[in-house]
């Protein structure tokens, strides 16, 4: 291996590393906010991969109908729930978000012609579609079991994640997509090539990164959303609703997934179930961090993102048992560390 | 009567179970406005359950609950919290890897969500009645000592400007001049409007501040009076009170420990 070779590697690391970054963030906000372990993280990676490709050759998104059903859904349970108990005044508010919103956004993509759209406008309707399906899956799975223990949140999200792949192979089918890069521009530094979608990927998720660290210690609900993951009861008492907590982590979560989907779609070949080696490789940056830890994390996926890459170069056979493997070490070393902290309640 | 001014807070026949065990049966109770109540009892006698079903944290069985003149038929938290109920529970539940002023700050979340935007005027507010807070505003909580945590706790409760504000063993574990500190905001607190439920291991000085007081034992009110005829109840000086406390605690009422 000489020296260009190495650093082609380290490009391919650190791009892939950006991505896992992303997610691993996500996992630990949302298992913070609300002890679910988001196993469907992944999941909306492929699905606003898909989505996006879905777009640009002109077919209508399989994601337009879970978004719709999803919606119908969400809106049978709280228009049920409003009228047993008297909140009657919420009505507008859930037909606005899950009837006619989906409805606005079917007419979009059905009016429009998306495939004449610019590509920024494309990735817009990409996430418009793709992460209000994050607050709905909380408001069906997560919310009625929010004070349930960490363990039946995590089986839910396992059927959650079945569901979603399910349903992936059923609206997009078996065959992968690939979406053009966002420029073909590329660099020559110092020898080797930088192509223009390396640069892309690492600069949205930067910019990104930044975004949620200063929503998370400039704006209100930000550090609402912290104060929930430090301390519920006292969250509650200052009047920070549980749901309403949940419903954001989600929806962050929703947001980052779509759109590390939409920026590596151009990189490598999507496939309905992609997604969730995907978002397990962020699992594995998040559990470096101890599920707590942003910046531990970040830095976990990217390790887990060089680590992937050097290892595909010298025995691509074992690159996955090789990064999952990070993840033995890793406990050892946490369990040594940590004292054990019986879970309240 | 002592009891006579405008209810702000009335619980009507309050049952809260755990599971089959009933922790707190048909509890009548009343809070007037600008009012202070306290109730007493030994530890496991309900005192935390009652505030927690007042509050919304725990579901009730039966019974019904009056906040502001208004039928509470389905309490939760958040809609207790934007009705002007507060509630500092007896673990604090502080923000601890948060500051001082963020902490703070989210106790105006409610109010900032209900587009009142004058936190920082009340941050400064409480500022005052707490000068310690203004010093260690960027410490993180969790580094703070147990008195600064409960004015911290305290504070970040007034900072929802309150109009009943419920108390759980404010005094406890925290050094005797810290409690005093403790009780002269609670009557300050008092004198500026706002109601208080007070619940109190440390019955003398709950006692001495109070208007009105309840005794509650293994779930049910024994007993309830103006605070005076509380503290001269012969029940009362043997079971909370001890030697001589009742003679103190009658003598200095008339003028209360904070002044």
């Amino acid at each position: 291996m000489d020296l260009q070779i190495a650093l082609l590697l380290a490009q391919d690391g650190i791009t892939n590393g950006a991505i896992y970054a992303l997610l691993a963030l996500a996992l630990v906000l949302v298992f913070a906010v609300t002890r679910v372990i988001f196993i469907p993280q992944g999941e909306f990676v492929a699905l606003g991969a898909l989505t996006l490709a879905s777009l640009q050759v002109g077919k209508t998104p399989g994601t337009l109908w879970l978004l719709l059903g999803a919606g119908v859904a969400v809106a049978l349970v709280d228009l049920a729930q409003a009228l047993q108990r008297g909140g009657r005044r919420r009505i507008p508010r859930i037909i606005a978000w899950n009837l006619i919103y989906p409805a606005l956004v079917a007419a979009a993509i059905f009016l429009l012609k998306p495939t004449e759209m610019a590509m920024p406008l494309q990735i817009i309707l990409t996430l418009a579609l793709v992460v209000p399906l994050g607050p709905m899956i909380y408001r069906l799975a997560f919310q009625p079991l929010a004070e349930a223990p960490v363990l039946v949140l995590l089986i839910v999200a396992v059927a959650v994640h079945l569901a979603l792949v399910g349903l992936g192979l059923l609206f997009f089918g078996a065959e992968g997509s690939r979406t053009p890069a966002f420029s073909d521009a590329s660099f020559n530094l110092g020898g080797i090539v930088i192509n223009g979608q390396t640069l892309w990927v690492v600069g949205s998720s930067i910019t990104l990164i930044a975004i949620l660290y200063l929503f998370f210690e400039r704006t209100f609900y930000g550090k609402a959303l912290r104060a929930t993951a430090i301390n519920r009861t006292g969250a509650r008492l200052m009047g920070i609703s549980t749901v309403m907590a949940g419903k954001l982590s989600f929806l962050l979560a929703a947001l980052i997934g779509a759109l590390s989907g939409v920026l590596i779609a151009p990189i490598t070949t999507i496939y309905y179930d992609t997604g969730f080696l995907v978002g397990l490789k962020g699992f594995v940056g998040a559990i470096v961090g101890g599920l707590a830890s942003y910046p531990v994390a970040a830095a976990g996926a990217i390790l887990v993102g060089l680590l992937e890459s050097y290892s595909s170069f010298w025995a691509s056979a074992f690159k996955e048992v090789i990064v999952f493997t990070l993840i033995i070490p890793v406990l050892v070393w946490r369990s040594l560390t940590t004292h054990h902290v019986e879970e309240e309640e | 009567m002592e009891h006579e001014s405008k209810p702000i807070l009335e619980v009507a026949d309050l049952c809260v179970s755990y599971g089959k065990v009933e922790a707190l049966h048909h509890a009548n109770l009343m809070v007037g406005a600008g009012q202070i109540v306290t109730v007493i009892g030994p530890n496991g006698a309900g005192k935390t359950t009652m505030l927690g079903a007042i509050m919304g944290l725990l579901p009730r069985s039966r019974g019904h609950i009056r906040f502001l003149g208004e039928p509470q038929p389905e309490i939760e938290v958040e809609r207790m919290v934007a009705k002007g109920m507060g509630l500092v529970p007896e673990s604090r539940a502080l923000f601890g890897s948060m500051t001082v002023a963020d902490n703070l700050l989210m106790g105006a979340f409610m109010r900032h969500r209900l587009g009142h935007r004058d936190h920082p005027e009340t941050m400064e507010r409480v500022f005052q009645i707490f000068p310690r807070l203004r010093e260690r505003r960027e410490q993180q909580a969790g580094t703070l000592s147990g008195g600064e945590r409960q004015m911290l706790a305290v504070g970040r409760a007034l900072m929802a400007k309150p109009k009943l504000l419920l108390l759980d063993e404010p005094s406890l574990g925290l050094a005797p001049l810290i409690v005093k500190e403790i009780f002269r905001v609670i009557a300050d607190l008092k004198q500026a409007g706002v109601a208080i439920l007070l619940i109190e291991q440390n019955a003398r000085a709950a006692l001495q501040v109070a208007d009105y007081g309840y005794v509650l034992e293994t779930g049910e009110v024994v007993l309830e009076g103006p605070a005076g005829q509380l503290a001269d109840d012969p029940k009362v000086i043997e079971s909370y009170l001890g030697l001589g406390g009742a003679a103190r605690a009658a003598s200095s009422r008339s003028q209360p420990v904070a002044s």
